[in-house]
């Protein structure tokens, strides 16, 4: 490659990671601008200001954002574990055995993945209701589940079909017996798979928004991007846009944290599911 | 359960072993399979199949919360009241714009980044590719909020950074009218529904042979006449597949009009219209019906692709 086009393609490569941290970088800066500091019409705020993490963290508004930041770790990561753990065995099963029907799994993650969400909300409404699950922590746990499940398998399906099996067998051949060999052998190499999967779905029930604002009505189980989109400020004279702003820049570390310490791992786990020469 | 019609199990059984044993051992895989691969499966139908179809018995009733006692059947009138209403139209074209501005830019702006991930040198890859993770990470609602306070009247940085633009002066109200609106919020779903296409296409090119490039340019094609005759042929499957699960998510389209527009000025999308009248208004019936119609047409869109365009999934994973 000449030095004009390597200067061309860094170039490019430049642009998308402008493109990629704008918005955020906007967002941060919204959070960190004082009360009359948000309608002066520029990019960065003209003094550094922490009353926006104040109010939330601490203040008038952390009643609101607290639970709604717990409810949302714990709603994701059940629904996560849940779906890990059922799309494990799913996963081994249609990688490893033979059996008529796992095309039709396969196929059913598919159409329960392109699902319309307003679809299963509108039943489930008038149902929790009547069975008592509306504004709780399973009410949300269990519709998550058609978020989470379906990218589970279908991940968790192409990373197992790439694990070499027969180590099993060879381990037992050299004398393991099968506890050992599923746990030496095949455990390692199921991890990193199981993990990745656990980080997409994760991302997919952190993202939710709709079931999150239909079926709560309070902080009992409201997670934030429901809360979010809901805040309304302090009081009706307070513009609430910098408190949402740094509501969003809390709630966004957890994801860019993932992103960065397994971001070739996501890519694999992304890419892999749906696209396999 | 589903009843298939079992295949012929293949008699290849070694010769001294009876056919007994092959099939024991099948029936047996069988078994295992089903009970490992089962509690999955019947959780993604209960949490599925068991509401569309609740929606659809409900969709039959004049049924509001507010008035339970008043509840009748009433066949398929809601389904009637919904198609001769013209929000029911509105939102179904405003749903389909967007769809259709969104891919179409996502495909081709997709396809540029994943040209440049894919010839970027090896120093700034990883950067670049944890660039492009973030918007696909982020929260959608909170890409929502950044762009809407970027172009807000009040809080916005847009109008005086652009303000040499025709059209564009301190005071443009952005949500005001429903061109602008469904420009912005078709800004903030392509910022972060872009990356997510780029990696599928950029999985796309790692699958075109090297070798037909190298064959095309000894030809003496050009660049343009390579990326239309090798690159794109090449990676079909990949394009397919991208652009499917695209259309069908942009369809489903709710967080960025919830929070930017929140449907004013004819912006209603049609999963926002079920959302208003079963959580705001509790017109039970009415929401169910709206709730059908965009299944069905969600289930249209698929089935055409898959049958029309002959977008091969099973394929395109390398399944046989």
């Amino acid at each position: 490659m000449s030095g004009r086009k390597r200067a061309l393609w860094l170039v490019g490569g430049a642009l998308i990671i402008v493109y990629c941290l704008f918005p955020i970088a906007w967002i941060i800066s919204l959070s960190f601008k004082s009360t009359n500091d948000l309608t002066t019409g520029g990019f960065l705020p003209t003094e550094f200001s922490l009353e926006n993490y104040e109010l939330i963290l601490t203040g008038g508004a952390s009643g609101l954002f607290l639970p709604a930041l717990r409810n949302s770790f714990g709603i994701c990561l059940i629904a996560t574990a849940i779906s890990c753990l059922l799309s494990m065995f799913a996963a081994y099963a249609i990688a490893r055995l033979d059996f008529p029907g796992k095309k039709l799994i396969l196929s059913t993650a598919l159409v329960v993945a392109i699902f319309p969400i307003i679809s299963i909300v509108t039943p489930l409404f008038n149902l929790w209701r009547n069975i008592g699950l509306y504004d709780t922590w399973p009410g949300l746990i269990i519709p998550y589940l058609s978020l989470t499940l379906p990218i589970s398998i279908w991940t968790m399906s192409a990373f197992f079909r790439e694990i070499p099996w027969e180590m099993e067998q060879a381990a037992q051949v050299d004398g393991a017996t099968s506890w050992q060999a599923f746990r030496r052998v095949i455990v390692p190499l199921a991890a990193p798979g199981v993990f990745t999967t656990a980080i997409i779905a994760f991302f997919i029930a952190w993202n939710d928004f709709l079931y999150g604002i239909s079926l709560t009505s309070t902080s009992a189980a409201r997670p934030v991007p429901a809360a979010l989109g809901l805040f309304s400020g302090e009081s009706q004279f307070v513009e609430p846009t910098g408190s949402i702003a740094a509501a969003a820049v809390i709630v966004t570390i957890p994801v860019v944290v993932l992103v960065l310490l397994f971001q070739r791992r996501i890519v694999a786990g992304l890419t892999n599911g749906a696209v396999k020469g | 359960m589903t009843q298939t019609v079992l295949p012929p199990t293949k008699k290849t059984a070694p010769v001294s072993a009876p056919d007994g044993t092959v099939s024991d051992r099948s029936r047996g895989e069988r078994r295992l399979g089903w009970l490992l691969a089962g509690p999955a499966f019947v959780v993604m139908l209960a949490v599925t199949a068991y509401p569309i179809l609740q929606a659809t018995y409900e969709s039959l009733f004049s049924y509001r919360l507010t008035d339970p006692g008043n509840r009748e059947f009433v066949g398929l009138g809601n389904y009637g009241v919904i198609l001769s209403d013209p929000l029911w139209w509105q939102s179904l074209w405003v749903t389909v714009l967007i769809t259709l501005i969104t891919v179409a830019v996502e495909l081709v702006l997709g396809f540029a980044l994943a040209m440049v991930m894919a010839k970027a040198l090896a120093s700034i890859r990883p950067v670049v590719r944890a660039a492009i993770l973030i918007p696909y990470a982020v929260i959608t609602v909170v890409s929502a909020f950044a762009w809407q306070f970027a172009f807000d009247i009040n809080t916005g940085f847009v109008n005086s950074w652009f303000a040499w633009l025709p059209g564009v002066a301190a005071d443009t109200d952005w949500f005001g009218d429903f061109w602008t609106s469904i420009f912005v919020i078709c800004l903030a779903e392509i910022w972060k529904t872009t990356p997510f296409i780029s990696l599928l296409l950029l999985a796309g090119l790692a699958q075109v042979p090297e070798v037909l490039q190298e064959a095309a340019q000894v030809d003496g094609a050009t660049r343009w006449q390579r990326l239309w005759r090798v690159t794109i042929p090449n990676m079909k499957a990949a394009i397919m597949v991208a652009l499917l699960f695209r259309t069908l998510d942009a369809f489903r389209i709710f967080d960025s009009i919830f929070v930017m527009t929140a449907g004013a000025n004819g912006t209603e999308s049609v999963s926002f219209l079920a959302y208003r009248q079963t959580i705001s208004r509790l017109e039970i019936g009415l929401g169910s019906a709206v709730s059908v119609l965009l299944f069905i047409a969600v289930m249209l869109i698929a089935a055409l692709a898959v049958k029309g365009f002959k977008v091969d999934l099973g394929a395109a994973r390398g399944e046989q």
